[in-house]
């Protein structure tokens, strides 16, 4: 900050506390004629019902008063806090946060690095790394696919060996490192409400459900303009793009007729959020391993 | 009725009897959302059930509107009584009352339909920070107002203190609450980013500071004197932590930001001069305690002095416990815990609504012209019941605050977290639960007040006093 900004931080905090000891020393001087301690002083309101005691302030309480002010010179020579003074220690929050990062990787960065030497797939059989990848995923990763992995709506279960982005250790961890964006466009316009329909009567009879057979009939129509393009062919997706299978009865947003119809006409939009900065490489090395033996 | 030479004590009624049901209302908010952290299926899936929607509607409804309505009621009928005249203006005085209770039913109504500006304390929208500015002006007009036109020589410190408070008010609710409206129920701060946080705390340390405890000290310093029928303690003690308090309180607000993208020398301001208000602080529980002395043997007969004092002792042990949770290490424990949760309800139901309690049931039968309230057993009962509920509150959530914050940083021997959030969420249980029976005591504390009043009142005929009497 500019030396007048600075200037006046400085002025009016020092100048406040020092105001404050002024105040006590003035206040406490005796006046001439004034009441003596334990009489009052002579003011009195509300009909004379109220009237103030003279009496002194309490010594231990000016002590105290005392202590905190010296505290507080003490601190702000100490300490940032008048303006641009650094303090004499030079401390500063960025920097014990960064002391104290440097302080766990030296400490716990080892663990994770020997890890790491482990293929994910193998490490995955063993019990420590998985106890310690399971921590990791109850802080880092349970908000969303919950503390047993089971997912949630829009969340992915990965207890389940079915899986959008391939389940192969390497793709895995790469889910993780990198995060993914599972984006399904709306087709509300394209489609038409009739389009729609049909499309969803289609999706319903890929997967064995009840269906309308002419509106589905239809419906394989457009999915193969459509649709095909990412849900493959024969609607089984395609892990190269995250485009769900849609024969298998696995539903990551539901699986009722309405919410079908929602997903076509409105599309939908996940989101995997990257740790590769994060957490850094060797602790999702780790963590990968967990997930990949929740499957395996 | 010769209005001329009485006092006002119309508004002051309005206010008084307010108090109590504003008290009842905020506090079943309180106690209704304190129950979801235990039973959350109590929010029914209606939105304006759901927790966040009624968590500003109770701290609202308790601060600015209890606890809003018994500085109106205590301010006016002090500044009447230590400035024997009757207040400036009764049309205005008026105003303020019907003004206060629009605000209040507005905020009812905004804040569970979601409608929020998201600034803790000052979540009401802008058409409503506008009326509250205007309320706010007038009240401050009634008052200095009638101090001007005193008939005594001295302005009584309680007078300084109610001063205070309304003038600082004033200042912090303007400034805090400038911002740009988009629609009639939306607006953004006009402050950017960390200014805008730094603005935010500044605003909500000294919401606290002079709203809760300067205007509160106010009420201290009438009713205690008056209910002890001693002189107050020292008068050099008042003019120095009074000048201290208002001074120091004003750097405070940073503490509430550690270890946030608030520039570091704002940090160790906000922590320095919050050590420096210690002293100050204690100096009204000093003043007020002391009072006392020579007269301590009416505290086993007087209930309503035992809501006085009992308010003090909560007073000096959270103004203690605020100083100690604004040092860096201590706050790097307790922030974002319970801790914080407790100590500001040693604060609000300890000190600011005992001293109202009491300040209340003091004013009650006078307004009313009644020798004492219709019961003083159920007084006493009131009184047991709520210190019971306060224990409860304050050591549950000092329990859960400190465990939180110990399992929040907890690690493994590999550097992971020892706890997920949600086992610290879970470990609550125990002590959400008595926090929940603290609060309900309190409450029902609250609904025995309020028989009390109502059988006090009912009947009674609204006492004139003539001001024209000089000391």
């Amino acid at each position: 900050m500019s030396n007048f900004w600075s200037w006046w931080i400085i002025v009016i905090s020092v100048g406040n506390i020092v105001a404050c000891y002024w105040l006590i020393k003035w206040a406490g001087k005796k006046r001439a004629g004034e009441a003596a301690a334990g009489e009052v002083t002579g003011h009195a309101w509300d009909e004379g019902t109220l009237e103030e005691f003279n009496n002194p302030m309490p010594r231990w309480w000016l002590w105290m008063f005392y202590a905190t002010i010296l505290f507080a010179f003490a601190y702000l020579a100490l300490y940032p806090g008048l303006g641009n003074w650094k303090g004499t220690l030079g401390w500063t929050s960025t920097g014990q946060y960064d002391a104290e990062i440097k302080k766990a990787d030296a400490e716990y960065k080892p663990i994770f690095a020997a890890f790491a030497q482990v293929p994910v797939d193998q490490l995955a059989s063993v019990p420590k790394a998985v106890k310690v990848g399971q921590r990791l995923f109850l802080n880092y990763c349970a908000t969303c696919h919950g503390s047993d992995a089971g997912g949630a709506r829009g969340f992915p279960n990965l207890t389940d060996g079915d899986w959008l982005y391939g389940g192969d250790a390497e793709t895995i961890k790469l889910t993780i490192l990198d995060g993914r964006n599972g984006v399904m466009p709306p087709w509300k316009d394209a489609l038409g409400e009739q389009g729609i329909n049909e499309v969803t009567q289609y999706v319903l009879s890929l997967s064995g459900r009840k269906h309308d057979a002419a509106l589905a009939s239809a419906g394989k129509t457009r999915f193969d303009t459509m649709c095909m393009a990412c849900h493959g062919m024969d609607g089984k997706g395609n892990k190269a793009l995250g485009a769900p299978n849609l024969t298998d009865n696995v539903w990551l947003y539901g699986g009722s007729e309405g919410v079908i119809k929602k997903t076509i006409s409105e599309g939908r939009n996940g989101h995997m959020p990257a740790h590769r900065n994060f957490l850094g490489e060797d602790k999702v090395h780790v963590l990968a391993a967990y997930i990949y033996s929740l499957s395996n | 009725m010769e209005t001329a030479n009485t006092y006002n004590y119309k508004v002051v009624r309005q206010f008084a009897v307010m108090t109590i049901v504003w008290g009842i209302v905020g506090m079943t908010v309180g106690v209704l959302i304190a129950a979801q952290l235990v039973w959350p299926e109590l929010n029914f899936d209606t939105p304006w059930l759901t927790y966040s929607r009624l968590r500003p509607l109770h701290t609202n409804a308790v601060i600015f509107a209890f606890g809003g309505s018994a500085l109106f009621a205590t301010s006016y009928y002090v500044v009447q009584r230590t400035c024997q005249t009757r207040l400036f203006s009764d049309r205005l005085a008026a105003f303020t009352f019907w003004g206060w209770t629009l605000v209040i039913l507005l905020a009812a109504v905004s804040l569970p339909l979601g409608i929020t500006t998201s600034k803790e304390y000052a979540e009401l929208e802008w058409p409503i920070d506008l009326l509250i500015a205007v309320v706010w002006v007038s009240y401050a007009v009634v008052f200095f107002g009638t101090i001007m036109k005193r008939k005594v020589k001295h302005i009584y410190v309680a007078n300084w203190f109610y001063g205070a408070f309304i003038l600082t008010v004033a200042v912090l609710h303007i400034v805090n609450s400038m911002a740009l409206p988009v629609s009639l129920t939306k607006s953004y701060s006009l402050y950017p980013g960390a200014i805008d946080a730094m603005v935010q705390w500044w605003y909500g340390h000294n919401a606290v500071g002079f709203f809760l405890t300067a205007g509160f000290l106010g009420m201290m310093y009438y009713f205690i004197p008056k209910q002890a029928e001693r002189p107050v303690y020292s008068y050099r003690l008042s003019v120095v932590h009074f000048w201290a308090l208002i001074s120091t309180y004003m750097w405070a607000g940073p503490h509430h930001l550690h270890y946030t993208a608030l520039p570091d020398w704002a940090q160790s301001l906000g922590m320095v001069f919050s050590l420096i208000l210690l002293a100050p602080s204690w100096g009204g529980m000093i003043n007020g305690m002391m009072t006392l002395s020579g007269a301590w043997h009416k505290l086993r007969t007087d209930p309503i002095l035992k809501f006085l004092v009992v308010s003090l002792s909560f007073y000096g042990m959270s103004t203690f416990e605020g100083p100690m949770m604004a040092i860096k290490t201590v706050n790097a424990l307790s922030h974002y815990t319970d801790w914080t949760i407790g100590h500001v309800h040693s604060g609000a139901l300890g000190w600011v609504a005992l001293v109202s309690i009491g300040s209340i049931y003091f004013l009650i039968p006078k307004l009313f012209g009644k020798e004492q309230m219709y019961s003083v057993k159920l007084i006493d009962t009131h009184f047991w019941i709520a210190t019971v509920g306060i224990v409860l509150y304050i050591v549950s959530m000092w329990i859960a605050g400190i465990m939180q914050g110990l399992m929040w940083r907890a690690v493994n021997d590999d550097g992971t977290l020892t706890y997920s959030f949600v086992e610290s969420l879970k470990a609550m249980y125990p002590y959400y639960t008595v926090r929940f029976i603290g609060g309900l005591l309190f409450l029902s504390g609250m609904f025995i007040m309020a028989y009390n009043a109502f059988k006090t009142i009912s009947g009674a005929t609204p006492a004139t006093q003539p001001a024209t009497q000089t000391a």
